[in-house]
């Protein structure tokens, strides 16, 4: 048992550490990858191929002076990135990284929290990292400041709603709100895109408003408004807002990648003859390189569409993408009932 | 003490406590905030009591929807301590007589039943989410069904009462 409880406080250790690099490297990719869109070099700098460009921003990002504007409440401006960085690490805990591993008779699972709630876990950790951001805009005390959070917060709400009916149609089908049994389902049958084509992509739209991501980044929209919620930050403290985005990104990729493409499965991973940790070990690997591929979506998309305005995007959020995942519960519900699985 | 009686004791005295300071604090954001902290507290005893999936509603219902509401309106309005209305005398007075009666209720209710302490009155699985749906749409179907078809209501009168407004302006 004492085994089991160091074995997971060293798994947290570890994904954590995984989380907080890939969030680090995934800066510099995503310059180089605009670089690359745009036809120029990018970081080319500090260390081979700008490698160690992360850490030059982060020591810069520290060494910042730190200013707390008058009139606001210090803990609380505190607390706003504090809060927003602690819900965006805390979603990795019920991510099954890999199938596990067994030495010495003894098994491992490479999932920190096996709760039978996952699903809901997930739903209310998103739901709660509204606060960071509206903790941080108020404390601010700065009228624009207070006005980016609300429009952050008012389009984080709107698509949650939309996240949560496009789950609500793959749950009807998993049968059950466990992550891990959901990843261990599409084992030994398709991945849930076949079965979820249009609640997969309405999950994704709605992840990458929640991450604030282009074409939905109008909480930050550096380029027209003033820069939303972070405007009084400074320091580390503004580097935790933007940090965590990527953090968010991480994480929503390995969701979309457990949820819809199979997690850590891949196909005819059973004839390739391997066995036991060896085969777990590329599994993780592969679950690895989807989440990687999802990142480059997120990148792509960002350095290619136009930011939409604001009404566009509460128009799509209530009135295209909700009837569209009140539809797809419709549609799969029929479905199952005709098919003979309900 | 049991490791669950330790959570027990520290989540009630954390509910306590931000329970009154949700009442005690001037500024309305501090005591929304305070509010906040006593939901995730209560979700804490859901926990307690095996109730997971009542746990999880709670905290994604009450603190991830409804509280943000409630903040999101009073930063709007940005109530300051000095805004403060001046409420009449005859209206604390019936604060006090009200607040006090709610009071007697509570007082003979809690000295009259067994306390429950830091352990799960009902059998282990009971609040998971399988059983809870079958009892939910097998039970208790009517009442279930007569609840949904309210807050559709619900729905459908805000929708209404903010399309007028539109309308008019």
């Amino acid at each position: 048992m004492d085994q089991i409880i160091i074995y997971k406080i060293i798994l947290c250790v570890i994904v954590f550490a995984v989380t907080l690099g890939a969030a680090a490297y995934m800066t510099w990719g995503e310059r180089k990858l605009a670089s690359w869109l745009q036809d120029r070099v990018g970081p080319n700098r500090a260390g081979p191929f700008g490698l160690l460009q992360p850490i030059a921003d982060g020591l810069k990002m520290l060494f910042k002076e730190e200013m707390i504007p008058t009139h606001s409440n210090k803990w609380l401006f505190i607390l706003g990135p504090s809060f927003f960085m602690l819900t965006a690490c805390m979603t990795g805990a019920v991510i099954p990284w890999g199938a596990g591993f067994t030495i010495d008779g003894t098994y491992f699972p490479m999932q920190i929290a096996d709760i039978n709630i996952g699903l809901l876990y997930l739903l209310g950790v998103i739901s709660i990292g509204v606060y960071g951001i509206m903790i941080g805009g108020w404390s601010s005390n700065n009228k624009f400041a207070l006005l980016g959070a609300l429009r952050a917060s008012s389009q984080m709400i709107s698509y949650e709603v939309a996240m949560g009916l496009a789950l609500i149609a793959l749950v009807m089908l998993t049968g059950t709100l466990n992550l891990g049994e959901i990843v261990a389902q599409q084992d030994a049958d398709y991945a849930y895109i076949v079965y979820q084509p249009l609640g997969f992509l309405i999950f994704l739209i709605c992840a990458f408003a929640e991450t604030n991501r282009a074409p939905f980044d109008l909480p930050e929209s550096e380029s027209e408004l003033v820069g939303g919620f972070h405007t009084e930050y400074s320091s580390m403290k503004l580097g935790f807002f933007l940090f965590a985005e990527y953090i968010n990104m991480f994480i929503s990729s390995a969701v979309m990648a457990s949820l819809y493409f199979g997690g850590y499965n891949f196909p005819f991973q059973h004839e390739l003859g391997l066995e036991g940790n060896l085969l777990s070990a590329i599994q993780t690997a592969v679950f690895l390189g989807k989440i990687l591929i999802f990142i480059f979506i997120f990148m792509w998309v960002r350095w290619t569409l136009p930011r939409f305005r604001y009404d566009q995007l509460m128009n799509l959020g209530w009135k295209v993408l909700l009837p569209l995942a009140i539809f797809n519960i419709f549609i799969t519900g029929l479905v199952m009932y005709f098919t003979g699985k309900l | 003490m049991s490791l669950t009686e330790i959570a027990f004791y520290f989540l009630s005295f954390l509910a306590i406590f931000s329970g009154l300071a949700v009442i005690l604090s001037r500024n309305p954001v501090h005591s929304v905030l305070y509010l906040i902290v006593t939901f995730f507290s209560i979700a804490g005893h859901y926990f307690l009591m095996n109730a997971q999936f009542l746990a999880a509603v709670h905290i994604i219902v009450y603190a991830g929807a409804i509280m943000v509401l409630f903040l999101y309106v009073i930063m709007m309005l940005n109530l300051n301590e000095e805004q403060e209305e001046k409420t009449k005398s005859w209206v604390k007075i019936a604060a006090v007589v009200s607040s006090c009666s709610i009071m007697l209720i509570l007082v003979s209710l809690i000295s009259k039943s067994t306390i429950v302490m830091g352990k799960a009155p009902m059998a282990d699985d009971a609040g998971l989410v399988q059983n809870l749906g079958k009892v939910l749409y097998k039970d208790y179907l009517l009442p279930f069904e007569l609840a949904s078809v309210l807050f559709l209501a619900a729905m459908v009168g805000a929708v209404y009462l903010s399309k007028k407004e539109t309308s008019k302006s």
